[in-house]
């Protein structure tokens, strides 16, 4: 039981390195949408 | 069709909280003797490491069609399998250690399964790096090429514990072990929900890549149409 923190910590970091990601790729879509109206505009 | 992938994406959420809820219970997989708790980091270092390889088969398919189709929409899923196997292969890279550190006392060796999955590693992040700042015309081609050597790694990271002497365990699947059912079961149910989860993901990123190329080519068009005359500078 003395290596839970192990545990917690290898779980919490894959769900890290993924949320992580995903942010990036709703960043970058938010980013792109933009473009996307500004080129309608035109 | 419109709700395809928000259902998926619940669906895939529920059988995630399912699967997390069996790892980490007794209720599901049983608390192994030896390494007590700390074991139950296997069931999401072994079903991601497995989702990145499925991912870096798809990216070798996708690589060879596009070197003998030359079709566009290999090119996208190469680099979007490419992109997201990095991301598993890195959850990999990561939970190693933090469980290597109580079971062996060490964070990292450079034993052959080690090393080779990190050299897995970097030939895939090459591989978006060439991917992102080459403007050549020949980078899908180049790109192709290199997921080919990339792929050619998968089965000598797999098999490298037979063939060298290694402080990692030996491989669940093909390896001569034996393992308990019910943590199989625990296992593969982890691996569906991952390989569920990073199938969503692929579908976002294609459709955000899809979207990308779109765009640049409005842009490049309107950048013609905005030459005096319409003619391109080149042509000029």
């Amino acid at each position: 039981m003395t290596s839970n923190p192990y545990l917690f910590a290898a779980y919490a970091a894959t769900w890290i390195i993924h949320i992580v990601y995903l942010a990036t790729i709703m960043r970058r879509y938010s980013r792109l949408k933009l473009e996307v109206d500004d080129l309608n505009r035109k | 069709m419109k709700y395809l992938f928000p259902i998926l994406v619940i669906l895939t959420g529920i059988l995630l909280s399912y699967a997390m809820y069996m790892a980490l219970s007794p209720n599901g997989a049983p608390t192994e003797q030896t390494m007590g708790m700390v074991q139950r980091i296997f069931y999401y270092h072994v079903p991601s490491a497995w989702t990145a390889f499925l991912l870096f088969f798809i990216n070798l398919g996708a690589s060879v069609y596009y070197l003998i189709k030359r079709c566009p929409t290999a090119d996208i899923l190469a680099l979007v399998t490419a992109e997201v196997g990095v991301v598993f292969c890195t959850v990999v890279l990561v939970t190693g250690p933090i469980w290597a550190r109580p079971v062996w006392g060490i964070w990292w060796t450079w034993d052959m399964r080690l090393t080779s999955t990190l050299v897995l590693w970097l030939i895939y992040v090459s591989y978006l790096f060439l991917r992102k700042f080459s403007s050549s015309g020949q980078t899908p081609v180049l790109a192709a090429a290199l997921a080919i050597l990339g792929a050619l790694c998968v089965p000598f990271v797999y098999f490298s514990i037979w063939f060298f002497r290694t402080q990692h365990p030996q491989p669940v699947m093909g390896g001569g072990g034996s393992i308990d059912p019910r943590m199989l079961h625990v296992l593969l149910l982890n691996w569906l929900a991952f390989s569920c989860f990073a199938f969503l993901v692929c579908w976002s990123r294609f459709r955000l890549e899809k979207l990308q190329r779109e765009v640049d080519e409005a842009h490049a068009l309107r950048s013609l149409l905005d030459e005096p005359g319409g003619k391109s500078r080149s042509a000029r």
